[in-house]
């Protein structure tokens, strides 16, 4: 998106009008490790959806929770605090 | 009806910002400077002036506070010397970059070590980057109109750049002179009230300051330095505007006596008015100089200056700071906009004026005399300077 912005484009001290567009911007490219959620031993405490720093935990549906790929950064943090070790962190590379 | 009286520079500054009716002062006291916030604190607290004054533990804090009050579409203003805008640096940066019409007078004050509370143009120099307008005062008449000028221009939706307005620390900010106050009516009829075009609305929420990653952050300097320039036509007409109402004209370049001037002495703030005497002994024996001061200082006035200067055979630039390894900061960017220009005038720097250091009309005479020796010979030092041992 910013790509597409020359100089007469920005706002005056590039005051950016249109609240909450921080959302459009994909940051989850930064990550070299992604949450792998495994359903079978989540207990749907919510605790990975609180503790995540950048609010890229979901909930899903069925009640399940799981990462937002197009945000999350691989902090791990779901992954530490979860109590039932259903959250693993594998390399970005790994299928 | 208009009143003359006599004032100190430093209360004049006080008096514009009281007639100009601002919304916040945010200030610390620094030596020279704290005969303004003072007086302005006097005022609120007399009832003379309703604004919010906010005392904070530092410069880097007062303007800091300035951004947020402009943010909001608050008239703001602060004030500061030496060290005190050393401290506020980086803030300086954000204001005019995020476009913060602050209006900020800065007592000119030399840089420590060694400490000094005393008067140069190191503190102006080291923020001549940072994209505010800047202009440089030489009497209290010219304290009062520019800081009410400042308002008039920054705040312009045109415009919206910080402005910084310079007097010298104590050889003006302290000196007791005669300033005609104008009526408030004149006063209205030239500031609008302030329309910050983007205030802070909890009913329109909208992002100020945001981090600019390497696919714009190019943009925004561009625009910036684009919109800064473009200042220069609401400045003038702002000088306009004011002569107008007030009957005193303002112009980026200052000229003194130079029709015919085959040398002219160049200066900035209120040593100009001490070296205005020795152009007029010296123009009495029937020598061909002048004077030019620069007022405006950023955005450089080009255009102006290079006309001033087409005719002379000699500029001598004085400074009053040090660009240490390079020499005189005036004389480096007055002789590079000089470079192109045929015929030019040969350019020579001499140093004075540092850290308080009185320049007398004999200084003066010093500079002119030694600065057309160097005209024909070259300089013979590292460093051409007046009255240092």
């Amino acid at each position: 998106m910013a790509e597409e912005l020359t100089w007469k484009d920005l706002e005056v001290g590039n005051i950016i009008t249109e609240a909450g567009n921080a959302s459009f911007r994909k940051t989850g490219d930064w990550r070299t490790e992604r949450p792998i959620l495994d359903k079978e031993k989540c207990i749907k405490c919510a605790l990975c959806w609180m503790y995540c720093p950048d609010a890229a935990i979901k909930p899903s549906e069925e009640g399940y929770y799981e990462a937002d790929l197009h945000y999350c950064k691989g902090c791990g943090i779901c992954a530490s605090i979860c109590p039932a070790e259903a959250i693993k962190m594998i390399e970005e590379e790994e299928k | 009806m208009s009143r003359r009286t006599a004032l100190e520079a430093s209360h004049a500054v006080a008096e514009a910002v009281r007639m100009a009716d601002v919304d916040v002062i945010a200030a610390y006291p620094i030596t020279p400077q704290t005969h303004i916030p003072e007086r302005l604190a006097e005022m609120v607290a007399d009832g003379e002036l309703t604004a919010a004054y906010i005392p904070v533990e530092s410069e880097h804090s007062a303007l800091s506070t300035c951004l947020g009050s402009v943010a909001v579409g608050a008239r703001t203003f602060t004030a500061t010397a030496g060290q005190g805008l050393e401290l506020m640096h980086e803030v300086v940066y954000v204001a005019s970059s995020m476009r913060y019409p602050v209006v900020m007078a800065v007592c000119n004050r030399a840089l420590s070590a060694p400490l000094s509370v005393w008067g140069d143009h190191s503190d102006a120099m080291a923020v001549r980057d940072t994209s505010w307008i800047q202009v440089f005062c030489q009497n209290g008449q010219e304290a009062f109109d520019l800081t009410l000028w400042a308002f008039r221009v920054g705040e312009d939706s045109k415009v919206l750049f910080p402005v910084m307005v310079h007097l010298d620390g104590f050889t003006l900010s302290h000196v007791t002179e005669p300033v005609i106050l104008p009526e408030q009516s004149e006063v209205d009829r030239f500031l609008p009230i302030f329309q910050y075009p983007f205030a802070l609305n909890p009913d329109k929420p909208m992002t100020h300051g945001a981090f600019g990653p390497p696919e714009i952050y190019s943009e925004t300097k561009l625009a910036q330095e684009v919109a800064f320039r473009n200042s220069k036509e609401v400045i003038l007409r702002g000088w306009k505007e004011f002569g107008d109402i007030f009957d005193r004209y303002y112009h980026p370049v200052e000229e003194y006596k130079t029709g015919n001037a085959e040398t002219l002495l160049l200066t900035m703030g209120a040593y100009t008015e001490t070296a205005k005497i020795v152009i007029d002994e010296r123009r009495d024996k029937g020598e061909a100089i002048g004077l030019i001061s620069l007022r405006l200082w950023r955005p450089f006035p080009f255009e102006e200056f290079r006309r001033t200067v087409k005719g002379a055979k000699l500029l001598i630039a004085f400074d009053r700071c040090v660009s240490f390894g390079m020499g005189g900061p005036v004389f480096s960017e007055i002789r590079s906009a000089l470079y192109d220009e045929e015929p030019r005038p040969k350019v020579v720097s001499i140093i004075g004026g540092l850290g308080g250091r009185d320049m007398s009309e004999e200084d003066f005479d010093y500079v002119i005399d030694r600065g057309k020796e160097i005209a024909k010979k070259g300089p013979d030092r590292m460093l051409e300077t007046v009255g240092i041992r």
